[in-house]
């Protein structure tokens, strides 16, 4: 009896000691993450301007569907994801291909070079994008000189190159990071089983198509769902590019949700319907890509 | 191989390799020069470097920003390793249904975009800063706060602390240790390299950040550098030579953490998906 007594204090007191590690660090995120998350969605359906707020049901929402703004903000945001993700997923993956050739020299180098600009703040490297695409920048310059262009390209005040420059400028900043967690994974994969594919008269593109994606499927999956959530707040590179123009043509839903509540008269009633949506297009593009990952697996 | 496929291999790795130095090495020739260099695109290092950053430190407040965003960055980080690696260790040490559930939905933050967080949080500052305005907006607890707490940085540690030798836990038990002393004397230094690939993602994140102290910090006193190269970029007739250096400044500290770790930066982040 007594035994068992002093048994379960003990196994009270582990209990206790296990939640105090785990306390602080559970507040912090109820308190910064998942407080504020309803905050939003009582926000979202309150109307006025800075503190006076009051209770509009959907009226918010229904604002939403009409909205020119917010939906030329959709529209470039996917613009934006449908063009870049997969096009940077494909470069990581082929790119990470290429450098786990166990034949290839000056790996350390080409892997540290194509990872570096993972260290550039998004403010600094979007400057530098900024100057180097604009009108009388260097690439245009280079065009220029090497007869490739015979005017120079509108890179950020032409709506449609306005986008490509961002959508250029992402993929130079992340592609080396989505790399990283290629290789890693690649170099867990047997070299015996290409060695066999090899055997079986295999091409190199069937045993990338038939070997390394279905095994590196759950860091794609990863990679593919970060970049997304990734995109869909696009904010810092929009910014300090183009401003969001010209015009509209390049801004995002995030930079809208900022204009709304600290450029305009502060709408923060409405700013929080607009940040609702994100909420759900993560939540929805999420379900898809473990769906899509999930029925190819089966 | 065939020779020709292996001249394209190297051919486009080296390609992919240039394109990505080349804004770097655009940017460090660039802060050499005077900005009308600058604009007619010359590629060789010039001599205005002193100049240019004469000129930045007579025009902004560098010196400020600087010692902002290190304060920050340095405190978010010696902050966010001793909060996360706690929880990390006792999520996986201390394991139970509940603390596994309660896990799982520290998890779905992640999933929570910013920008959905952004005007709740800046109200919440705004009511603190009427009862405690040292700690709320234009301050650098209200940077601090929100970003010093984050679910991937517990699920990095939880995940490495299942590397973690169970038996050096008997063992500190068996010495009469508590459980805060095994995790202090016993747990940290073991994992020193997954605190320095925690160090480093925490500290890139929190000087590279942007959205949230722009809305938060409002006087030129509180600037970091981040806003200080923002706000330099935006101008009209900008001193191109003069920015450039300026960015460089605010790389150096990012692209030093880097290299000095270059490994446990890789290990740290493949750590964090396996």
């Amino acid at each position: 009896m007594q035994h068992t007594h002093s048994k379960l204090k003990l196994r009270t007191k582990s209990v206790l000691t296990g939640w105090s590690f785990v306390l602080l660090a559970v507040i912090l995120i109820f308190v910064f993450y998942f407080y504020p998350m309803l905050q939003a969605l009582i926000l979202s359906f309150q109307t006025g301007t800075g503190g006076n707020l009051t209770f509009t049901g959907f009226d918010n929402y229904s604002r939403l569907l009409s909205d020119q703004t917010f939906l030329v903000s959709v529209k470039n945001t996917f613009i934006y994801l449908l063009v870049q993700v997969p096009l940077m997923i494909i470069l990581a993956l082929f790119i990470s291909v290429l450098l786990n050739d166990s034949k290839l020299r000056f790996k350390g180098f080409y892997r540290t070079a194509i990872f570096l600009p993972c260290v550039t703040s998004l403010v600094a490297y979007s400057v530098v994008f900024k100057y180097l695409f604009a009108g009388n920048g260097l690439v245009n310059t280079l065009l220029l000189k090497l007869h490739l262009v015979s005017a120079p390209i509108e890179w950020i005040t032409d709506p449609f190159w306005a986008k490509i420059t961002i959508i250029i400028a992402i993929t130079w900043r992340w592609t080396g990071y989505n790399m990283i967690f290629y290789l890693s994974a690649l170099q867990n994969i047997d070299h015996s089983i290409y060695e066999a594919a090899r055997i079986d008269g295999a091409s190199a593109s069937r045993q990338f198509f038939g070997i390394t994606v279905p095994l590196l499927k759950p860091i794609i999956l990863f990679t593919s769902i970060t970049s997304t959530i990734g995109t869909l707040q696009l904010f810092d590179e929009v910014m300090n590019i183009t401003k969001g123009g010209p015009g509209n043509a390049t801004q995002t839903i995030s930079q809208y949700i900022y204009n709304l509540s600290f450029k305009y008269s502060a709408d923060f009633g409405y700013a929080a319907t607009v940040s609702y949506s994100i909420v759900i297009m993560i939540a929805l593009l999420s379900v898809i890509q473990f769906k899509v990952a999930g029925d190819k697996n089966g | 191989m065939a020779k020709s496929k292996r001249f394209f291999m190297y051919l486009f790795l080296s390609i992919a390799a240039i394109v990505s130095i080349f804004p770097f090495l655009w940017m460090v020739v660039s802060s050499t020069n005077q900005s009308v260099d600058v604009t007619r695109g010359r590629l060789l290092p010039g001599n205005y470097l002193l100049e240019n950053l004469r000129k930045l430190l007579d025009t902004t407040d560098l010196q400020l920003s600087l010692m902002n965003s290190a304060k920050i960055s340095v405190t978010t980080t010696l902050l966010a390793l001793l909060i996360a690696s706690l929880a990390g260790y006792g999520f996986e040490v201390f394991r139970s249904r509940s603390k596994d559930i309660v896990f799982n939905i520290l998890l779905l933050s992640m999933m929570i975009p910013f920008a959905a967080l952004m005007i709740p949080l800046y109200r919440m500052f705004g009511q603190i800063s009427s009862v405690f305005p040292w700690m709320g907006i234009d301050t650098m607890t209200s940077v601090i706060l929100p970003t010093v707490t984050t679910a991937f940085l517990i699920f990095f540690f939880r995940q490495s602390t299942k590397m973690f030798p169970k038996e050096l836990l008997e063992a500190g038990r068996m010495d009469g240790l508590s459980e805060l002393g095994i995790f202090l004397r016993i747990y940290l230094p073991t994992m020193k390299t997954t605190y320095a690939a925690g160090a480093i993602i925490t500290f890139m994140s929190s000087w590279n950040n942007y959205l949230w102290p722009l809305i938060v910090l409002q006087t030129p006193q509180t600037k970091t550098m981040p806003l200080l190269i923002s706000t330099l970029g935006s101008g009209y007739a900008p001193d191109y030579g003069m920015i450039m250096i300026a960015i460089v400044i605010g790389t150096i500290p990012t692209a030093l953490v880097f290299f000095v770790m270059q490994k446990q930066f890789v290990a740290g982040m493949i750590g964090s998906v396996k």
